[in-house]
């Protein structure tokens, strides 16, 4: 009871005043609160996260195929196989291309949105909105619908161009066209999001800086957007750039609806080879080794990405 | 660029509009293409020259189709249990470890908060085949359970919780200890309402992620009666329907219309939650 006693008169945290044994008492009194709070969290964690990620590792050193009972060791063999492997180097190779495409079109795209919203006060929350929309919308039924304009014979995109004398193609069926195609779709989800990231920072500039402007003679739109709004939207501009990078490479939804990887390997991505190889193919230890290569490549952006935030913003 | 409050000039505003309005168009163009088509024969869908509406109005029979033939109403049952189930045991088991973290003092709180972090960087994909393992292992493969169990912990919900339970204050919590609360009571009658934003920010971000989630689905449920709503749409599109997209089109409005007319309701609450996940 010692304990509770102590709890309940418990001090504020500047508690100067507390003799040494109250000060234990309380700790020890909070250590098993907490237990009892955390611990539910501490075993899932533990078990649906951590060492999940400890065994995909240890998957990809080994020869496990699902539904086997042997298992050896095989160094990093895994590595060097996808190295070797076309599909897999194509859809690494897939996947850069489609972020160097949806990356910058969404970034600028957003920002240029978001900059042309802040320039007037009227519609504003209708304009936000309506880019807005395609982020929230069940990708897996959008990307049928893209199918359907898509569509080479009776889709709205092919009779647009038809009509105005632009070139039509197979969109989705053709090597040159299907990984651009599959980019443009990426850009039309994401582009409200970055807009909104965006809209944060416009908001957050200071209007001194503005008026500041003003007094040097920065008063025309463009010497604004040049002096002030521009380079302080700096660090927010990489920020998004990370969080569409991440959401880039976690291309999924759109080519196993859309194409299943193809024509060929043409739209192959690194999320759909690796859900193949340890799905359908049930090479469990190859398709770790993808997997980790994955976890390489999300974790260094998201840790980028703490990083920007770290330097604006402080939790402590 | 312009501070809040300026007014544009009429020919600035004008071309403010008309730029806005063509992206928005672009933006909207497949959802108004969706609903063209869902209200369409397949003549008409099939016919090389365009209109918005149809002469020949085909709604009743394609999301007639959509509802039985593809047992859409199914899925997005399950979708709702699911998200339900997802969301309500990661509020019950966040919630106390966020508190735990954000208000008491124990040994081992940097390490818990280290785990948290590093839950935090990992994408969720990754973990698809441990998960796949230990779902097989424990019998919990192609049932609720297994589209379930790999999200009842979110290190996002934790570490959004505990961020705003440190902006409580701390003689909040010692008024109810003094008034005899537990400290389980403390946080679910003291905190969690006070928290009332976060908690809505991140019901959003959890409903919306798992409604539209893919990739888990795909792997752990093989029985059509199990599908949540986008495995559902991607089935019956895969399936003999891949080219009637009159029903395609009146399904895809089926599974979309929940969130996008929550989204129109509160639109501010949408983008709010959302974006907090980049944000963390």
């Amino acid at each position: 009871m010692v304990i509770s006693t102590s709890d309940d008169v418990r001090p504020g945290r500047a508690d100067v005043g507390a003799s040494a044994s109250q000060v234990t008492a309380r700790r020890r009194g909070d250590a098993l609160a907490a237990f009892a709070l955390a611990g539910p969290a501490i075993v899932l964690l533990l078990i649906l996260f951590i060492l999940p990620v400890a065994a995909i590792i240890v998957i990809a050193l080994t020869d496990w195929q699902f539904g086997t009972r042997s298992l050896h060791f095989v160094g990093l063999a895994n590595f060097a196989g996808i190295w070797a492997d076309e599909a897999f180097v194509a859809s690494l190779r897939n996947t850069l291309v489609y972020a160097s495409i949806v990356i910058p079109g969404t970034v600028l795209g957003g920002l240029g949105i978001a900059l042309l919203i802040e320039s007037g006060n009227s519609l504003r929350n209708f304009y936000r909105a309506i880019h807005f929309l395609p982020f929230m919308a069940t990708l897996a039924a959008m990307a049928i619908v893209w199918e359907a304009l898509l569509h080479p014979t009776i889709g709205l995109v092919n009779g647009t161009f038809a009509a105005v004398g632009l070139p039509t193609a197979n969109w989705l069926r053709e090597e040159a066209t299907v990984l651009p195609v599959l980019a443009l779709i990426g850009i039309w989800q994401n582009l409200g999001f970055a807009m909104v990231l965006f809209l944060a920072g416009l908001k957050s500039i200071p209007q001194d800086l503005y008026d500041a402007a003003d007094i040097d003679g920065a008063d025309r739109w463009l010497d604004r957007l040049m002096t002030v709004t521009l380079p302080m939207l700096g660090p927010v501009a990489m920020f998004v750039v990370i969080v569409v990078a991440l959401r880039a490479f976690e291309v999924f939804d759109t080519v196993q609806i859309l194409t299943q990887g193809g024509p060929g390997h043409a739209s192959d991505v690194l999320l759909h080879t690796l859900y193949r190889e340890s799905f359908e193919f049930l090479r469990a230890g190859y398709g770790a080794a993808m997997t980790v290569v994955f976890l390489v490549i999300a974790v260094t952006l998201t840790l980028i990405q703490a990083r920007l935030i770290g330097n604006k913003v402080h939790y402590q | 660029m312009s501070p809040a409050g300026q007014r544009l000039l009429w020919p600035a505003a004008i071309v403010r509009h008309a730029l806005l309005l063509a992206s928005g168009g672009l933006m909207l163009l497949p959802f108004v293409w969706m609903a063209s088509l869902s209200l369409k024969p397949p003549g008409e869908i099939f016919r090389t020259s365009f209109s918005l509406l149809p002469e020949h109005w085909y709604a009743i029979e394609n999301y007639g189709k959509a509802l039985t033939a593809a047992s859409l109403p199914r899925y997005m049952a399950n979708g709702v249990l699911v998200c339900v189930a997802i969301l309500a045991l990661q509020i019950l088991i966040c919630a106390p470890c966020a508190y735990a973290l954000a208000k008491l003092e124990f040994r081992g709180r940097d390490l818990l908060f280290g785990l948290v972090l590093i839950g935090l960087l990992i994408p969720h994909q990754v973990l698809a085949v441990p998960l796949f393992v230990l779902g097989y292992s424990l019998g919990l493969l192609n049932s609720y359970a297994a589209l379930i169990f790999p999200f009842i912990v979110s290190p996002f919900g934790i570490f959004l919780f505990r961020q705003f339970f440190r902006s409580i204050p701390d003689d909040l919590v010692h008024a109810a200890r003094l008034d005899g609360l537990s400290e389980f009571a403390i946080v679910w009658r003291i905190m969690l309402p006070i928290a009332m934003p976060a908690v809505i920010a991140f019901s959003i971000f959890s409903v919306v992620s798992h409604w539209n989630d893919l990739f888990w689905p795909l792997i752990a449920v093989k029985s059509p009666n199990l599908m949540p709503p986008a495995l559902g749409v991607a089935i019956f599109h895969g399936g003999e329907a891949s080219t009637e997209y009159g029903p395609l089109m009146a399904g895809a409005v089926l599974v979309i219309s929940p969130l996008v007319l929550a989204f129109i309701v509160a639109q501010r609450r949408f983008i709010e939650g959302l974006t907090s996940a980049s944000l963390k």
